[in-house]
């Protein structure tokens, strides 16, 4: 029975719209819910949708980063919460898209919105993300989510035998993707050596191979199959969900990543997909720090025998390659907290939709979308996304 | 259509101050140990798990994470959800709407707080809105004691009223295992003689903070069946939530639109027109004595200004036509992240006819609410059928 | 079993150790458009100012970009007056840690919710009267503004009784 879980067939339920604000170093001139009101407000123009429609509603954010108990709670009435069914997620953003899809397959809504929204540039991040840590052990070392990540950067690059340089090629990849995609946070064409000399954060993590502290906020329309038909614009749909949580940091090899192998086992049955080299068409992976994006698609199996990294200095993974991976430049170049995972299934949507305009990627019509929360990336998802095109024939 | 969900079993800790004795892992895992237990299963049953927690009350960002091992979470799809005071209701219907989509089959629930742990009264001021709320709240007390005063204004509800509440929940609790404040003696007038935390809110009208953990098994119907000899049935969920700010709805106790939306969407559903008769328990989230006889009036148990009336008349206590709160209540036991589900779990209790010496005898409906942050009300119904 | 595998705290009496710890994170919150408007004009003019919804024309008090009520965009700013009714009312007696400054306010202090005339929704403030006999909900108050003030809240030092 562990594991053996009814996924949703494609179809079921469909993305009607995704935006993203800008992401930048800082909003001083608008608060969390300003922000949502902003990306809630574009969507529901975009998707000919009333907030008056509104009556499910999924939020993921972080009360410590927010400095604000309940935080979700505050987003109600630019949501469209009142008096309606609003809950929320403390965790990844991708996790709230997966209860508002279980809302839409259990017949119990026909429309829900999901919205991620963070500020981190309210807070201190060295004390906010000390909080994850064991309280006996760990936290009087002075960890934080830096430190942590690396120290996985250092074993992933003992085990896997990457270089520095190799982290630094993931860096130059997404910081030139970036350059095509206006609402990203620090983009540009770094060489390997300007990215290796960039300020030391913690050995061996760089100030360019960690995406830097970034405010934004995400929303996505999800909409049942009756919806999705009476849509004027594209739609993409949901053809598998898979999902799993690791041992604590300290309990795991940190080199790899069983979660995420298993999350995107689930998720690949559910969508069909045997041979995922083959079968994606474009990839957006929840990495903060360039070490992950290696890390990940070494345990979703994209590096097809050989390291990931190998793949990389060919060009596979490149806007224009084989399979493109973080073409919006991904969270490496500025995505926060919570919001990441949700921005990953909104570019992941806009390429289906032919809708990604500069960092379009030609011909995508199914991609995966990644996931994670936790120190190291402890609880995984990945969301597999197919066209509209496949769901008419 | 969704599938039909049935709770097959339920686990909680024994209640208290301080469990200073075991971490929050452990915490939780006596809760999840005692419902597989209760349902015979083992983890590997288990498809996913969803967790509801108040991090901010320990200090502590994602400790689901942390105590991984403790509810056996390995491997396991997992979601954790926080929405105040709301968050056992809102992690339950979590779990119901992922059964009743059919992507899972089997799902443990668990809510979990160690309150001791933490400040609690930061951790709830700082609900508040930073520019607008933050400074005047003193926590739970002082936000809750201004509401009861509307409230008591308008009612035309006594002092006394409020401590018959706050007797029925201790005297409740004493068949109740699990709960924290257990007063087989407790008198109207020592409720009277306990000092003013905020006016008109006495020390003995306000909830005790607790360490506790609950955990439950949500099953499709057909695994349900063998599962348990009786389910409690999920016949219906619903969620509503207030505007933005604490002044949004002035009347907020006396009129809680958030709980009328919610209360009446799920009596709809179940075709429940007077749930006084058609309930027969109810398991509701009352921070203090003023909230549940405000809520008596929001639920539909009785009309404006009677609910006074209504606890005058015994009609919610053990012997009464529709008894609130068997288990005693958050009145006798608040670990926030648990406590919306404890009220869910104790439903189920009563439908399986496993309630023990608070057992309502042929309970075959009954009512479960969560009510938390900026007046966010959960509701659930549940049933033998 | 071995000396090294016996359980070392067997036959040792339960202690229940805790392990302290002290969190301090210090936020800088952007007031938004809404409040920063609210704000200038309270600190600059002394004056109060929430939206309309153009719907159900209720003024709100703190300003908002949506009117839950009707799921719409509010419109334009309207001034209310300095004088209000108390909604609810409390003298708080519990001692707590202010998180705005990381002190413990004084007790007892008043506090209330009152609607300012010309709004549909109530503000949280201090009261001066701290005797709860003397206090009650429909009684009328009035702003005391500071003299030196600063864009926030405590521009108004508190709410006083007028009759």
């Amino acid at each position: 029975m562990d594991g053996e879980v009814t996924l949703p067939a494609p179809g079921q339920v469909a993305i009607l719209g995704a935006v993203q604000t800008r992401y930048e170093a800082g909003k001083p001139h608008q608060t969390y819910n300003e922000l949502v009101h902003e990306v809630v407000d574009q969507l529901l123009t975009e998707t000919g949708v009333a907030l008056k429609e509104i009556q499910s509603i999924v939020s993921a954010s972080q009360d410590f980063f927010d400095g604000r108990t309940i935080s979700g709670m505050a987003i109600n009435e630019v949501a469209g919460g009142y008096l309606n069914s609003e809950s929320k997620v403390a965790g990844d953003g991708i996790q709230a898209l997966i209860y508002g899809a279980a809302r839409i397959l259990a017949g119990a809504y026909d429309l829900t919105l999901v919205v991620a929204h963070c500020k981190e540039s309210e807070g201190q991040f060295h004390q906010i993300t000390s909080t994850m840590f064991d309280p006996y052990v760990e936290r009087p070392l002075g960890l934080d989510e830096h430190i942590a990540a690396a120290l996985q950067a250092r074993r992933f690059l003992g085990v896997s035998g990457a270089a520095e340089a190799d982290l630094a090629a993931v860096s130059r990849k997404n910081h030139r993707h970036a350059m095509k995609n206006p609402l990203a946070r620090r983009s540009g064409d770094f060489s390997i050596e300007e990215i290796l000399a960039s300020a030391e954060i913690v050995s061996p993590l760089r100030d360019l191979l960690a995406g830097p502290i970034t405010d934004g906020a995400c929303a996505i329309l999800l909409g049942s199959p009756e919806r999705a038909r009476a849509s004027r614009r594209p739609v993409s749909w949901i053809a598998g969900m898979g999902s799993s949580t690791d041992a604590y940091w300290t309990g795991r090899d940190l080199a790899a990543s069983a979660a995420l192998a298993q999350a995107a086992e689930r998720a690949f049955a559910a969508a069909g997909i045997r041979k995922p080299l083959d079968d994606l068409r474009v990839v957006e992976l929840s990495a903060r720090y360039a070490h992950e994006e290696l890390l990940y698609l070494d345990a979703l199996g994209l590096g097809n025998g050989a390291a990931a990294k190998a793949r990389l200095a060919t060009g596979d993974f490149d806007l224009g390659g084989k399979l493109p991976v973080n073409p919006s430049g991904g969270a490496l170049t500025g995505n926060p907290t919570c919001v990441a995972g949700l921005a990953r299934v909104a570019e992941i949507h806009l390429q289906l939709t032919a809708a990604a305009g500069q960092h379009q990627v030609k011909d995508a019509r199914t991609g995966l979308a990644h996931g994670a929360s936790g120190i190291c990336g402890q609880s995984q998802t990945v969301v597999v996304l197919r066209g509209d095109a496949p769901q008419r024939t | 259509m969704p599938h039909k969900v049935g709770i097959v079993a339920t686990g909680q800790t024994k209640h208290t101050a301080k469990r200073t004795d075991i971490n929050l892992r452990e915490l939780i895992t006596e809760a999840v140990t005692r419902a597989l237990d209760d349902a015979g299963l083992r983890m590997s049953d288990i498809d996913a798990v969803m967790l509801g927690n108040m991090e901010p009350f320990e200090g502590f960002m994602l400790p689901e994470l942390w105590s991984v091992e403790g509810w056996g979470g390995l491997g396991k799809p997992a979601m954790k959800f926080n929405t105040g005071g709301t968050v056992g209701t809102s992690t339950a219907i979590a779990a119901y709407y992922f059964v009743a989509s059919g992507i899972y089959d089997t799902i443990l629930a668990v809510g979990f707080e160690k309150q001791s742990e933490g400040h609690t009264q930061t951790a709830i001021t700082t609900v508040g809105d930073p520019l607008w709320e933050r400074t005047m709240m003193a926590g739970a007390i002082g936000n809750f004691a201004v509401m009861a005063s509307t409230y008591v204004h308008e009612s035309g509800v006594t002092e006394e009223h409020a401590a018959k509440i706050a007797v029925k929940s201790r005297r409740n609790a004493c068949n109740n295992e699990y709960a924290h404040l257990q007063m087989p003696n407790l008198t109207v007038e020592e409720v009277l003689a306990s000092p003013y935390l905020a006016y008109p809110v006495r020390r003995l009208d306000f909830c005790p903070q607790s360490d506790g953990a609950c955990a439950m098994v949500l099953a499709t119907e057909s695994k349900a069946k063998k599962l348990a000899p009786q389910p409690a049935w999920i016949k219906a969920v619903a969620t509503a939530h207030e505007q933005q700010y604490m002044g949004d709805s002035p009347r907020r106790l006396a009129d809680m639109r958030s709980q009328r939306a919610a209360s009446q969407r799920v009596y709809k559903a179940c075709g429940i027109s007077d749930p006084v008769r058609d309930l027969d328990v109810a398991e509701i989230y009352e921070v203090a004595t003023y909230a549940e006889l405000a809520m008596y009036e929001n639920l539909g148990f009785c009309a404006p200004g009677q609910s006074g009336k209504l606890i005058d008349q015994g009609v919610t206590t053990m012997s009464g036509q529709l008894p609130v709160n068997p288990s005693g209540g958050v009145l006798a036991t608040n670990c926030i992240g648990a406590t919306a589900m404890i009220r869910v779990a104790e439903a189920a209790l009563q439908i399986m006819g496993k309630a023990g010496k608070r057992q309502v005898p042929g309970a075959n409906l009954a009512l479960a609410t969560g009510y938390g942050g900026n007046a966010w009300t959960d509701a659930l119904i549940l049933g033998r059928e | 079993m071995s000396e090294k595998t016996k359980n070392p705290a067997a036959g040792k009496k339960a202690e229940g150790l805790r392990v302290p710890w002290l969190l301090s994170v210090e936020y800088e919150y952007a007031a938004g458009h809404f409040a920063t408007r609210f704000f200038q004009e309270l600190r600059d003019n002394g004056r109060i100012w929430g939206v309309r919804c153009p719907g159900c024309q209720r003024v709100y008090i703190p300003p908002r970009p949506v009117c839950g009520i009707c799921a719409g965009k509010t419109g334009e700013w309207v001034e209310v007056g300095d004088e209000g009714v108390i909604v609810g009312c409390t003298v708080v007696n519990v001692p707590f840690i202010d998180p705005m400054t990381g002190e413990q306010r004084p007790i007892p202090y008043g506090f209330a919710i009152i609607r300012l005339d010309g709004a549909s929704t109530a503000l949280y403030h201090f009261l001066e009267e701290t005797d709860p006999k003397k206090l009650g909900v429909g009684k009328r108050v009035k702003a005391v503004f500071r003299p030196e003030r600063k864009g926030t809240l405590l521009d108004i030092k508190h709410f006083r009784l007028l009759d």
